[in-house]
């Protein structure tokens, strides 16, 4: 049996103990997105490719206060909406960085962010001939989820509900069944609004969970961060123990013997 | 270090125009416009620049550059 304090997970070769992800987007400034990172824990934050500001070289950057030795960078390709657009960013994030492992996002329209399936499992297969890891953002779809993973996804990661909005994981009977059928660590990517979604997405036997609004957009992001690292490891410790059956009725906790 | 008599050439840098002199290399380039060339990753005429070679690859005149760096993002 695994205890949570030993408990890891493994996505292309590289061993995690922390199952948060968390995005470095929407924040006041870069000293709040790094204090909430320390809160919560995370070893994995997605990051943006994006081009340098020529203007004015010397603004602040990202790698300024989040360390890229120290915490690994998931470069991601949020915003793009064809397959060319997110191997050409992926390429070029991974001679910006020197690693292989990205988080590939193709959308098909703006108003859901809903990932283009179509496209998406055609950059999955370009990219894994190329060498890289894509872990993948897709539908809560279990046949879609199998043929991301039969075209090298080393990560299956389907949305709880809409980017940003904060719905919760709305899913839980497709996302259980990704979990079952997957050979490949399944992540929420997508969705969470609070603590309790975080720990509801593990319950269901998920790797991970990534989030970024959730604590980006909280009030108190630092303490939001606190709160969903506890309620992943309270989330995956609840699965790992396995949780009692559901009654239609009740059954109560005293001894009936012995009633005076 | 740029001389008086070097001739200069206009390469493209995420869309603005740029001068430097005949003979740069990318990373030079990169250090000219106040970028490290550690910190960036350099696309030439649609093809990627290897960090390998920043320090060797020459410019020539109406190449198009996209320098991208790492962000904050979801």
């Amino acid at each position: 049996m695994t205890s949570h304090t030993n408990d890891s997970w493994t996505v292309a070769g590289q061993t995690f103990h922390s199952r948060l992800i968390v995005g470095t987007g929407k924040y006041k400034d870069f000293a709040e997105n790094a204090a909430a990172l320390e809160a919560s824990g995370a070893e994995i934050v997605t990051v943006a490719v994006r081009r340098v500001n020529v203007s004015d070289p010397q603004a602040p950057m990202l790698t300024d206060y989040i360390d890229p030795k120290k915490v690994t960078y998931l470069p991601n390709t949020a915003g793009c909406f064809t397959g060319e657009e997110a191997i050409r960013t992926l390429r070029l994030a991974r001679e910006a960085g020197g690693w292989d492992l990205v988080k590939l996002e193709v959308l098909g329209e703006a108003k859901t962010l809903y990932p283009d399936m179509h496209e998406t499992l055609r950059a999955t297969e370009i990219l894994a001939n190329e060498g890289f890891k894509p872990m993948v953002y897709c539908v809560d779809d279990p046949i879609a989820a199998k043929r991301l993973e039969d075209a090298g996804a080393v990560a299956i990661m389907p949305l709880g509900a809409p980017i940003g909005s904060g719905l919760g994981i709305q899913n839980r009977v497709t996302i259980r069944l990704i979990v079952e059928g997957a050979n490949v660590p399944v992540l929420v990517d997508a969705g969470v609004g609070t603590a309790s979604d975080a720990a509801i997405a593990m319950e269901l036997g998920c790797d991970g969970v990534l989030m970024n609004t959730a604590i980006a957009e909280a009030k108190q992001p630092v303490q939001m961060a606190r709160a969903m690292k506890l309620a992943v490891e309270a989330g995956r410790t609840a699965y790992l123990a396995g949780r009692m059956g559901r009654r239609k009725y009740a059954d109560p906790s005293s001894p009936l013997a012995g009633l005076i | 270090m740029t001389h008086e008599h070097d001739v200069m050439i206009t390469v493209t840098v995420n869309d603005e125009n740029h001068q430097v002199p005949e003979g740069s290399t990318v990373a030079y380039l990169c250090r000219d416009i106040g970028l490290d060339p550690e910190k960036v990753a350099v696309e030439r005429n649609l093809e990627i620049v290897p960090r390998s070679t920043l320090e060797e690859a020459l410019i020539r005149a109406g190449d198009t550059f996209e320098i991208v760096h790492f962000v904050g993002g979801g």
